[in-house]
């Protein structure tokens, strides 16, 4: 069936004027989508990397945290496997940020749920916060992964 | 949509009536995700390494086969209920939306489903 003409239609960006509730509103559903393809793909990876043995975990773990000093690129092969080592990298990185992101948009939407947090002032400081509180997360994560 | 009476037209068009079901359903996965992804991630810093031995030998635990078997399912609930919104939002030609809400079912329980029988594998040791 076609849609009726005057039912109303989700946001759009090309719509709604900038703002940072505009923003960490989007920036939730980007996220969350970025999350629920590449993210649960990267898990499912990782668990049957896991469960197929220690060549297996190698294989994946060389693939998505490889070694960006020894990355070869003598011949079209390499550099492609290269890039492609590079991208994952960065993919796992954007994921992690990703994942503080929408904990804490998801965290300020139980806030709204209750009904608190509309009043335009603290609305609009908590998103601009928010995503800010993301990024401090997201290296003090991998601050205290990598540097332990 | 309708017969042309204006009755018909808005019990066409008005809600599913599943709206309230599926916006709690939300709520309760996404507070599964937030206990379950901080215990993983907290159990990340606490291993020695994730190197395949370290990882193998703790995921084959009960407890931790167990949190992160519900994890995966309960990731999975919640993306597919996301997503959906966001195919209800973008897909507007009903054939289409049927089509990515059918995909999207799929993917979902079978993503699931994958996730879960590879910890099963690595908890009862058969790699």
């Amino acid at each position: 069936m076609a849609p009726a003409p005057n039912r109303p239609t989700s946001p759009h960006l090309q719509i709604w004027r900038w703002g940072p509730a505009m923003a960490i509103s989007i920036l939730h559903r980007v996220t969350g989508t970025g999350l629920a393809t590449f993210g649960l793909g990267i898990l499912l990876w990782w668990l049957c990397a896991l469960a197929s043995g220690p060549d297996a975990y190698a294989s994946f773990t060389g693939w998505v945290w490889a070694d960006l000093g020894s990355l070869e690129w003598d011949g079209f092969g390499a550099i492609v496997a290269s890039l492609v080592r590079v991208a994952l990298k960065v993919l796992m990185i954007g994921l992690s940020w990703s994942f503080f992101e929408h904990l804490l948009s998801g965290l300020r939407h139980f806030v709204l749920d209750i009904g608190a947090g509309y009043e335009v002032d603290s609305n609009n400081r908590w998103s601009a916060i928010l995503p800010v509180v993301a990024i401090l997360l997201t290296a003090a994560f991998w601050a205290a992964l990598l540097l332990r | 949509m309708g017969n042309g009476t204006s009755i018909g037209r808005v019990r066409g068009l008005g809600s599913a009536h599943s709206g309230a079901h599926h916006w709690l359903l939300q709520r309760f996965t996404a507070i599964g995700n937030l206990l379950l992804m901080t215990y993983l991630l907290v159990s990340f810093l606490l291993l020695p390494n994730l190197s395949y031995m370290a990882v193998n030998d703790w995921l084959a635990h009960s407890i931790p086969a167990t949190a992160v078997g519900l994890l995966v399912i309960s990731l999975f609930w919640h993306a597919k209920l996301g997503l959906q919104v966001v195919i209800e939002d973008y897909v507007h030609e009903s054939a289409s939306k049927f089509a990515c809400i059918a995909a999207l079912n799929l993917a979902a329980f079978g993503g699931a489903g994958f996730g879960v029988f590879s910890i099963v594998r690595i908890a009862l040791g058969a790699a």
